[in-house]
């Protein structure tokens, strides 16, 4: 998607605009300040940028910060072009209008792992454009040429001269002598980077050792309410009536009522209001959902699998050939449904007054929270405001089309003179109804007589995330959601300029999208590679078998032509001791995947004891992901990503019975732990390509590495998942 | 009921079944104490009573009244971050930090007992603390960290 990078639109005119009125306020900022400034003092030198005359320089970041590192790379990027220190920049969350919409998405959205890409131009270009209007003002200001300033520490210095000028004393030579933005700037060469490239810690990370860091669950305003919803058993039910006389009477609660999603109780306290809801009586509606079950896609999703699917591609004659073999691999794959259990449970404060609505809400999707809650009360989406507050993780769940956990909590505020924050349980979270959508990939190949995959022939089932919603037009081909398909395909896809890095002369892929019932499908860390990665990669670890070749090796000839794929496998060859024997009772895997341009593959070693506990002892990773810019929060979301990925595949499960989810917390839903931690060892490729991104990289290949190591350790290949549910059990 | 919390005793009007937990943030203010499970399966609510690492979430108030109750805002003390915050700074463990407070808390406890503890010790003592971001191997780093800067404080 690089191709879409460009500099963030700032047109020269509306500089004016805004400008005269900022800068204005800058000397007189009592006057103007308040909504011209976005919430501050100081005169914005762009969209981005705003500098105060105290020298306080503000990044407005239109990215959200969920422990993706946003905020890091971010300040890192206008920092290096502005020559001032990264962890010196103030930080607000941008405003939720179109000027900060993502170049990418065309909304206020933060995901696909695209942040670092799409902002390393716009970012330097907002710092270099503000850092060239202070030059010239000094320089005008001085008399003296402006190849003789240098600047650094967020001051401009003349050396002949002495003359010395912080930022936030330009801004009165800006405004006077009328210094508007260059139409152009010239961004520095990466052999002049003092902080891109190098490694950085966390810009917010000092708030995260001392508690003092904010999370929207952390947030108190005067008057405020808690709410704690009772919801329907069945994802999609309804009430039908309640009884609230007892929780009424317990102390601090304030109000019971019915909304779409329950019944809310409002009290004093979370704790309070949690305690009352215990005892509400309420009689459902079960809702169209009653009867879903999970065993029920199971099966409806194989027969589907046998059917002729929707062609996405049809390279060669893999049917031909498939039909001629004289020896059919065949294989089915299944995904369970995955919870995404941040650890910050969904929680949201929202505030109604007259025609006006202010949300605090952990969000990566602020466009839609906006549109969504200005459709529900029918006001004008500027009148409804966001802030935005760290995030205790998302991995996909706060980019919610349905605003979910956001539109309640305005629903719960509505006729409240207080604002009120809903926070949801544990238990609310894993029955949330919205998860990573199950999957069941029915695949069949063949080998030449070289031993090399000829034909393939997959055809995919699941529940499509994007079909009938807004992002419909641009992710969905011929009724195809390419996202069921992500890394299955060899030549591009709809906006996928990508798809696998392999080529195999046959190529046949179709897909069904499954009836849209039971659940909402929501994308899960890497998206479809979780369920795509682990069959494209596994049924391909099934060919090498089938033709003796060694799996390493098997992708090595299959990305000849993929010069980035190619160069990582080959680092990861040497890397992982690939050729070097394990004892029995241990087994080695591979897989590679690109997810948004970045090429990763990690090779995985395993220990399998006689009854099925397995360890991960060793990870693997090469990535490339074009230039480094932070290579300490590149290794962190390798880590993070693949550990995700990893739990996933060896515990992630969500059961639904009668329509009733059958997990509830950590107990019974899993999640990675410490000691089932691996050693992970990180190797960045070098790389003069632009950035791409890494959040959800390293996700993609785990699973299906680590399947592939248990076969190679046991002989035992797993087609339904989770592991645990197969014998395996990751301890 | 009274309560000591990070040297200072506090007069609290919660219900004596209160959750420590929702007494410390909702009635207390001291939010770097995180809900994630509510029941002592994450570890997000790790607090200090008498020294000793406790779930704050199933721990009802009335039960540590009259204890010492230690919070991640208890830890820096004028000279600064304690080493176990210092050590989980420079390692650059958080990524959304969510659970750090706890993380950090649960440390804490474990070096007070264990000053030099092994990968197989701390991967006991820290599993009851999840981290949905998958920090795991920089916690393993940090801890080990922190042992050597304590060791280091109590050698000067």
């Amino acid at each position: 998607m690089s191709e879409h990078l460009t500099a963030a639109p700032m047109s020269r005119r509306r500089f004016m605009q805004r400008s005269g009125a900022l800068l204005f306020a800058a000397q007189c900022p009592l006057g103007l300040s308040a909504k011209a400034l976005a919430g501050g003092s100081g005169a914005m030198m762009n969209s981005f940028v705003r500098i105060d005359p105290s020298n306080v320089i503000t990044m407005l970041a239109n990215n959200s910060e969920f422990g993706n590192g946003a905020y890091t790379v971010m300040s890192m990027m206008l920092a290096e072009e502005l020559d001032v220190d990264y962890r010196s920049i103030a930080l607000e969350a941008a405003p939720t209008s179109p000027e900060y919409y993502s170049p990418l998405f065309r909304e206020y959205l933060t995901a696909g792992s695209v942040t670092t890409g799409s902002t390393f131009i716009p970012m330097r270009t907002a710092g270099a454009k503000a850092r060239t209007m202070l030059l010239e003002a000094a320089s005008r200001d001085w008399d003296v040429p402006m190849a003789e300033l240098t600047t650094a520490d967020a001051t401009v210095t003349h050396a002949d001269t002495g003359r010395r000028a912080t930022y936030g004393e330009l801004l009165e030579v800006i405004h006077r002598l009328d210094i508007q933005p260059p139409e152009t700037v010239a961004l520095k060469d990466p052999s002049e980077f003092k902080i891109l490239g190098k490694p950085a810690r966390r810009y917010e990370g000092a708030g995260k050792v001392d508690g003092s860091a904010q999370f929207g669950i952390d947030i108190k305003l005067p008057g405020m309410l808690y709410g704690a919803i009772a919801r329907p058993p069945v994802y999609g039910g309804s009430v039908v009536d309640f009884d609230a006389t007892e929780a009424l009477a317990m102390p601090g609660v304030v109000k019971a009522k019915a909304i779409r999603a329950g019944v809310v109780v409002l009290a004093d306290s979370y704790w309070r209001a949690q305690k009352a809801r215990a005892k509400l009586k309420i009689s459902w509606d079960r809702g169209a959902n009653a009867k879903v079950s999970t065993e029920q896609f199971y099966a409806d999703y194989r027969a589907l699998a046998d059917t002729t699917g929707m062609l996405a591609e049809d390279i060669g004659d893999a049917r031909g050939v498939l039909d001629a073999a004289d020896e059919v691999v065949e294989a089915t794959y299944e995904m369970p449904l995955l919870a995404h259990a941040t650890l910050e449970p969904m929680n949201c404060i929202a505030q109604v007054e007259g025609d006006t609505c202010t949300i605090w809400s952990g969000t990566q999707y602020q466009s839609n929270d906006q549109e969504v809650i200005s459709r529900f009360l029918g006001i004008p989406q500027q009148n409804v405001t966001i802030h935005r507050p760290l995030m205790g993780g998302s991995f996909g769940r706060r980019s919610s089309k349905t605003a979910d956990y956001t539109v309640e909590a305005v629903e719960a505020a509505m006729g409240e003179s207080v604002p009120v924050q809903i926070i949801w349980s544990r238990e609310e979270d894993i029955r949330s109804g919205h998860y990573r959508p199950l999957f069941v990939h029915k695949l069949r190949g063949s080998v030449d007589d070289s031993g090399m995959p000829e034909a393939w022939h997959q055809v995919a089932v699941g529940q499509s995330l994007m079909q009938g919603t807004k992002h419909d037009p641009t992710y969905m081909v011929r009724g195809i959601d390419i996202y069921s398909l992500d890394g299955c395909l060899q030549e591009p896809f709809g906006v996928f300029p990508y798809g696998t890095s392999y080529q195999i002369p046959h190529h046949r892929v179709e897909s069904h999208n499954a009836p849209k019932s039971g659940i909402v499908p929501q994308e899960w860390r890497s998206v479809g590679h979780t369920h795509t990665g682990i069959a494209y990669e596994c049924f391909l670890d099934e060919l090498a078998h089938k033709g003796g070749i060694d799996p390493m090796e098997l992708r090595l000839r299959l990305t000849k032509d993929h010069a980035r794929m190619n160069r990582v496998l080959r680092v990861l060859k040497e890397k992982c001791d690939w050729d070097k024997p394990l004892a029995p009772g241990r087994g080695r895997g591979v897989a590679s995947r690109i997810y948004n341009i970045s090429p990763v593959a990690q090779a995985v070693e395993v220990t399998v004891a006689e009854n099925g506990d397995f360890t991960v002892d060793r990870v693997v990773c090469v990535v490339d992901c074009g230039f480094a810019v932070n290579p300490l929060g590149i290794e962190g979301q390798v880590e993070g990503g693949l550990a995700y990925g990893l739990g996933g595949v060896a515990f992630g499960n969500i059961d639904i019975v009668n329509g009733e989810v059958q997990q509830s917390n950590f107990h019974d839903y899993p999640v990675m732990r410490l000691p089932q931690m691996p050693k992970v060892e990180v190797h960045i490729l070098p790389s003069d390509e632009p950035p791409t991104g890494v959040g959800e990289q390293a996700t993609t290949p785990i699973a299906p590495a680590v399947v592939n190591a248990l076969f190679d350790a046991t002989g035992r290949r797993v087609r339904r998942f989770p592991l645990s549910s197969q014998g395996f059990n990751l301890v | 009921m009274k309560l000591e919390v990070n040297g200072k005793e506090v007069e609290i009007t919660s219900e004596a079944d209160t959750p420590l937990l929702w007494v410390l943030r909702d009635e207390l203010g001291l939010a770097g104490t995180k809900y994630g499970c509510g029941v002592a399966q994450c570890g997000a609510c790790t607090v200090h009573v008498e020294g000793s690492a406790i779930r704050s979430c199933v721990t009802p108030v009335a039960a540590v009244a009259d204890k010492r109750i230690q919070t991640i805002e208890g830890q820096a003390s004028e000279q600064g971050l304690s080493p176990v915050q210092q050590a989980w700074l420079e390692t650059d463990v958080a990524q959304c930090g969510y659970c750090q407070s706890g993380q950090i808390m649960a440390a804490t406890a474990l070096l007070t007992s264990n000053p030099t503890p092994n990968d197989a010790e701390i991967d006991g003592a820290m599993a009851g603390n999840i981290c949905r971001c998958g920090t795991y191997p920089r916690i393993r780093k940090a801890v080990h960290l922190a042992a050597a800067l304590m060791a280091e404080e109590q050698n000067t």
